[in-house]
């Protein structure tokens, strides 16, 4: 008698057999999820009836008619409300980015601090930690920017950092500005060139150390190969990049970059929050390496750079790589808090301004959800195969 | 059919008629025909990977097999969780890793089931725990909890365990297999204790001695086939497949 | 000869008491001690600073900011505030009423905390029971003679309060059936849980809180208008029901194989099994994974002021609006922080206290 999914088993619809109940458990919540949906969705039809509200995405063709105070593409308030959805979505990536690379490295140094034979550095490590973590990071964000960079001075009395470069007041932080002229192709060509022959390089060292034991300094002449060609190409070409210097003119700067103090304040309150989670990622996932590992990479004589590249670090990055990727994920999200101080990120000038204007709530606040759910889903796929790269043949 | 009509019962205990079971692909157990009768006690030998715990944990359905007929202690093993009820109150099991609830004490792991499967007064159940517990020799442990107990201890416990819901089959997975080898002899003890007393016993193990002692008929299965099955005289001493021999070389070699 | 044992000699003074302990931790080699000097340096001054800016230079009395006259940290801008910060609006003759509400929650919290303190199931239905009700009519009133105090009048610290503890309280199981869900064994259960946990997780608190104001009045037939804090609690309860299912979810994967098999051996039905073995050892477990989740929750209950509900952080931020006290951001900030840090900072020792405990228990 075969009774692979036999579903009759008992009679019909026994639901004593675990596999009716659970069909019939299944078809109850499938119903119970439907008839939810449904129920909303015509709530929703309803209402927005009542309201005149006429649902679609045509709104997205129409002219927008705000201005945006950074745009990373073409915008004017003669753009079309897709152009603000681009433009919003650009400064949210914009700031996310600046926050990862900045709270990586912040993180990466308080963490290692906090390994340090160096009682005094591990302790303020420890203090920086306690503090920054256990305080709101939109209460952080509204301190940078209201507690501090809105005290600075004006234009006029700037702040200057080496020399006459960079400048900090209150209307934001300027530096130079790199600037391209002709010529640049051939400089350019020859940068792409220098990376292919390091990676040549690097290629043909490890095949050395394979085949013959030999190791090659493949660091220093990697450097040697990038800054000579640079040099070189830099003076041979007629300097093409220069750089555009901020200067004050009248009460306000011209010239240079600019970064807005609500970008600052943002980028600055998100990488301080967030490195102090990635400061514990490190810490943990370097402790996690068990002391047993260190002591036979010792045992077999080992360096102390070997130990920790062939060693120490692979098992580490086992257990380091998961939580990080979810800390960017949380800082990518954090960073819609830039509504509270009017960095015209993706929530503020789309699912804000735009939808304020237009009132088409369920496209709006659809089409912002999707952005945070793709970038979600990308990551976890990322995860997902890091996983199954690393996990460890175990049984 | 409950199971209060299956105190009357007197058939064979265990029945497995052209049972087949797949991981996926895999096929671990093949047409597989066994009858184990009343108060038999039967020692499962074989590799590892032979399919051999495989095989006892679809008498209680802790796996699902997907061909032929198990019937236990006159209940058929099907699609319904009345059934399999019935038949997980008439058979206890032991593990390897003992499984003991670590959040309970000794004794609360021994009442669990009685109070909340039989619904049994809790003052009843305990009785019958320490009853257990002291014909396991470890009553003193009672108010312990199992993380405070060396690993035959903790399997004792298990095996308490097991006999405070008076099962007429009692299932051993590889018993002794995680325990140091101080602690095996106690455990076998007990096990020795409860063959005499008539139980059904099926038990997956290597223990040679045990099966020597109390087995009324030895099993060796390879490959997800029972390759050859005899009382024990006959198979240790006697064994007809080359399969056989070869594995008791190894086992009692050296 | 006889065998004589050699006498422990005391250890050279490099590595024992004070001079042992320095040269350790702090001048272990030069450049160690370098990076000791500068650090020193830096915490030193910065130490000065601010204790010179917050409590030397400091005002702390007065009623004005007339009052304020050095140049350090004006406290009077908290002071002459600091039951707006803490009750929000809610009228002061009422304020016995939240006063209560809390003095018996933290109560309860007590008599479940402390493990020496018997009749814990007692405490835990009583808290999950009776106190909801006596909480409700305590803090908006509409019964035994108290007069009704709408939601809008609540705020600050209260607020907060009210927002974590009923967010933490519903999340709770709602998560843990999330988490059964996932883990279950049927497909579309399993879907329904995961497309639901993952999509909380994978959109901003703000979003979700703007979507409860904006789109959730949407989603009832016409007619039926729901309290701002209602929304706002909605929102927050179905996002942190997500972040809880992924903690249960933890703690059931933590749970060997082994204790299912047993109680299903046993013959225990699957409630049993999940009440009896399975979700009081999981529970366990997961404690330390709640608080920090609780943590998370307490510092996100500042972002409902951007929906328009002003707990801690929206009373701060109100009062550094009104023209007579403009130019004190720092104090209301710092003000703001410490109330969140304190909160934050204890619940996180004890959840770490909590690990330490557990760890040493009976372990399988």
């Amino acid at each position: 008698m075969k009774h692979k999914s036999d579903l009759t088993q008992g009679g019909w619809l026994n639901l004593n057999n675990p596999r009716v109940r659970s069909v019939v458990y299944q078809i109850l919540i499938i119903l119970g999820v439907v008839w939810a949906v449904a129920t909303i969705a015509g709530n929703v039809v309803a209402n927005l009836e009542a309201r005149g509200i006429a649902t679609g995405f045509r709104f997205l063709g129409e002219r927008a008619g705000f201005g945006v105070s950074q745009a990373l593409i073409d915008y004017s308030s003669n753009s079309t409300y897709s152009r603000v959805f681009f433009v919003g979505l650009l400064n949210t990536l914009l700031v996310s980015a600046m926050g990862i690379v900045a709270a990586t490295f912040l993180g990466l140094f308080v963490g290692l601090g906090r390994l340090t034979p160096n009682w005094l550095v591990r302790k303020i490590c420890m203090v920086y930690i306690e503090i920054f973590r256990n305080v709101p990071v939109l209460l952080q964000i509204f301190f940078w920017y209201y507690a501090v960079l809105q005290t600075l001075p004006r234009p006029n009395q700037s702040i200057t950092l080496f020399g006459d470069l960079f400048f900090i007041n209150v209307r934001g932080a300027y530096a130079p500005r790199p600037v391209l002229e002709s010529g640049i192709g051939i400089l350019t060509t020859l940068l792409i060139l220098a990376i292919i022959a390091v990676i040549a390089l690097t290629i043909w060292a490890r095949r050395r150390k394979r085949d013959t034991g030999e190791e090659f300094p493949v660091f220093w002449a990697s450097l040697g190969i990038l800054v000579g060609t640079m040099t070189v190409g830099y003076i041979a070409t007629g300097q093409p990049l220069v750089f555009d210097i901020p200067e004050l003119r009248g009460f306000s700067f011209d010239g240079g970059m600019r970064l807005r103090p609500e970008l600052l304040a943002l980028w600055v309150a998100l990488t301080v929050y967030t490195s102090t989670f990635i400061a514990e990622i490190f810490r943990s996932g370097i402790q996690s390496v068990s002391h047993g590992q260190s002591e036979a990479a010792r045992a077999l004589s080992l360096t102390e750079r070997q130990r920790m590249k062939l060693v120490v670090l692979p098992q580490a990055l086992r257990v380091i790589v998961p939580p990080l990727t979810s800390q960017y994920l949380n800082l990518t999200k954090n960073s819609s808090l830039a509504v509270a101080i009017g960095y015209p990120d993706l929530v503020s000038v789309f699912q804000g301004t735009a939808l304020n204007q237009t009132g088409q709530a369920i496209e709006i606040v659809g089409m912002t959800m999707a952005v945070y759910l793709i970038i979600s889903l990308l990551v976890s796929a990322f995860m997902n195969w890091f996983n199954k790269r690393v996990a460890l043949v175990e049984r | 059919m409950t199971t209060n009509e299956n105190t009357e019962y007197t058939g064979p205990a265990v029945e497995i008629k052209g049972m087949n079971k797949w991981y996926g692909d895999f096929h671990v157990l093949k047409d597989i025909n066994l009858e184990v009768g009343r108060g038999e006690r039967i020692v499962i030998c074989g590799p590892s990977g032979s399919g051999k715990s495989t095989l006892i944990r679809c008498i209680n359905r802790l796996e699902e097999h997907q061909e032929g007929d198990i019937i236990v202690d006159g209940i058929p093993l099907l699609n319904d969780l009345k059934k399999i009820h019935a038949i997980r109150k008439e058979v206890g099991m032991v593990f390897q890793h003992f499984n003991l609830f670590p959040h309970l004490t000794v004794l609360e792991n021994c009442t669990l089931a009685p109070i909340w499967v039989k619904k049994m007064p809790k003052k009843e159940a305990e009785a019958i725990g320490m009853k257990y517990l002291e014909r396991v020799k470890i009553p003193e442990q009672a108010q312990k909890f199992p993380g405070q107990l060396s690993g035959g201890q903790q399997q004792r416990v298990a095996i308490a365990r097991s006999l405070c819901m008076s099962p007429r089959i009692m299932l051993f997975d590889e018993p002794t297999s995680a325990l140091d080898p101080e602690m095996i002899s106690e455990v076998l003890d007990v096990m020795v204790e409860l063959a005499r007393e008539g139980r059904t016993m099926l038990c997956v193990t290597h223990e040679m001695g045990f099966a020597k002692k109390v087995a009324d008929r030895v099993i060796f299965m390879d490959g997800g086939d029972i390759v050859e099955q005899n009382e024990p005289n006959e198979f240790f001493n006697n064994p007809q497949e080359e399969r056989t021999q070869l594995f008791l070389s190894q086992i009692l070699g050296h | 000869m006889a065998f004589t044992p050699t006498p422990a000699r005391q250890a050279p003074p490099t590595e024992i008491g004070v001079l042992g302990w320095l040269h350790k931790n702090l001048f272990s080699s030069i450049p160690n001690a370098i990076l000791t000097l500068i650090a020193a340096y830096i915490s030193i001054q910065g130490l000065y600073w601010i204790i010179s800016w917050a409590f030397i230079n400091a005002d702390w009395v007065g009623t004005s900011r007339d009052d304020c006259t050095s140049d350090g940290a004006c406290w009077v801008f908290v002071s002459v505030r600091i039951n707006q910060f803490i009750y929000g609006f809610y009228p002061p003759v009422a304020r016995w009423r939240p006063n209560l509400t809390f003095a018996l929650l933290v109560g309860f919290l007590i008599w479940l905390a402390v493990p020496q303190i018997p009749y814990k199931k007692l405490g835990a239905i009583l808290s999950l029971t009776a106190f909801p009700v006596v909480a409700y009519f305590l803090l908006y009133g509409g019964a035994f003679g108290l007069p009704v105090v709408p939601t809008s009048r609540w705020g600050g610290l209260m607020l907060t309060i009210v927002i974590a503890v009923i967010g933490i309280v519903l999340a709770m199981p709602i998560g843990i059936a999330l988490a059964l869900g996932r883990r279950s064994d049927m497909p579309a259960v399993r879907l329904v849980c995961t497309i639901f946990i993952e999509f909380w997780r994978g959109v901003p608190l703000i979003t979700i809180l703007f979507m409860a104001s904006v789109m959730l009045p949407l989603f009832f037939s016409e007619g039926v208008s729901i309290d701002r804090l209602v929304r706002a609690l909605i929102g927050i309860t179905l996002f942190q029901s997500a972040y809880m299912a992924e903690v249960v979810r933890g703690g059931l994967q933590a749970l060997g194989k082994g204790q299912y098999e047993a109680a299903d051996a046993l013959g225990l039905s699957y409630w049993q099994k999940m009440n009896l073995v399975v979700l009081p050892q999981a529970l366990k477990i997961m404690i330390p994974g709640i608080v920090n989740t609780t943590i998370s929750l307490w510092k996100d209950t500042s972002l409902v002021v951007i929906i328009g509900l002003l707990e801690v952080l929206g009373q701060v931020r109100q009062a550094l609006a009104d023209p007579n006290w403009l130019g004190y951001p720092a104090e209301g900030y710092i003000f703001a922080a410490l109330t969140f840090w304190v909160f934050c900072f204890s619940m996180s020792r004890f959840s770490q206290y909590l690990e330490r405990r557990l760890d040493t228990g009976h372990r399988n």
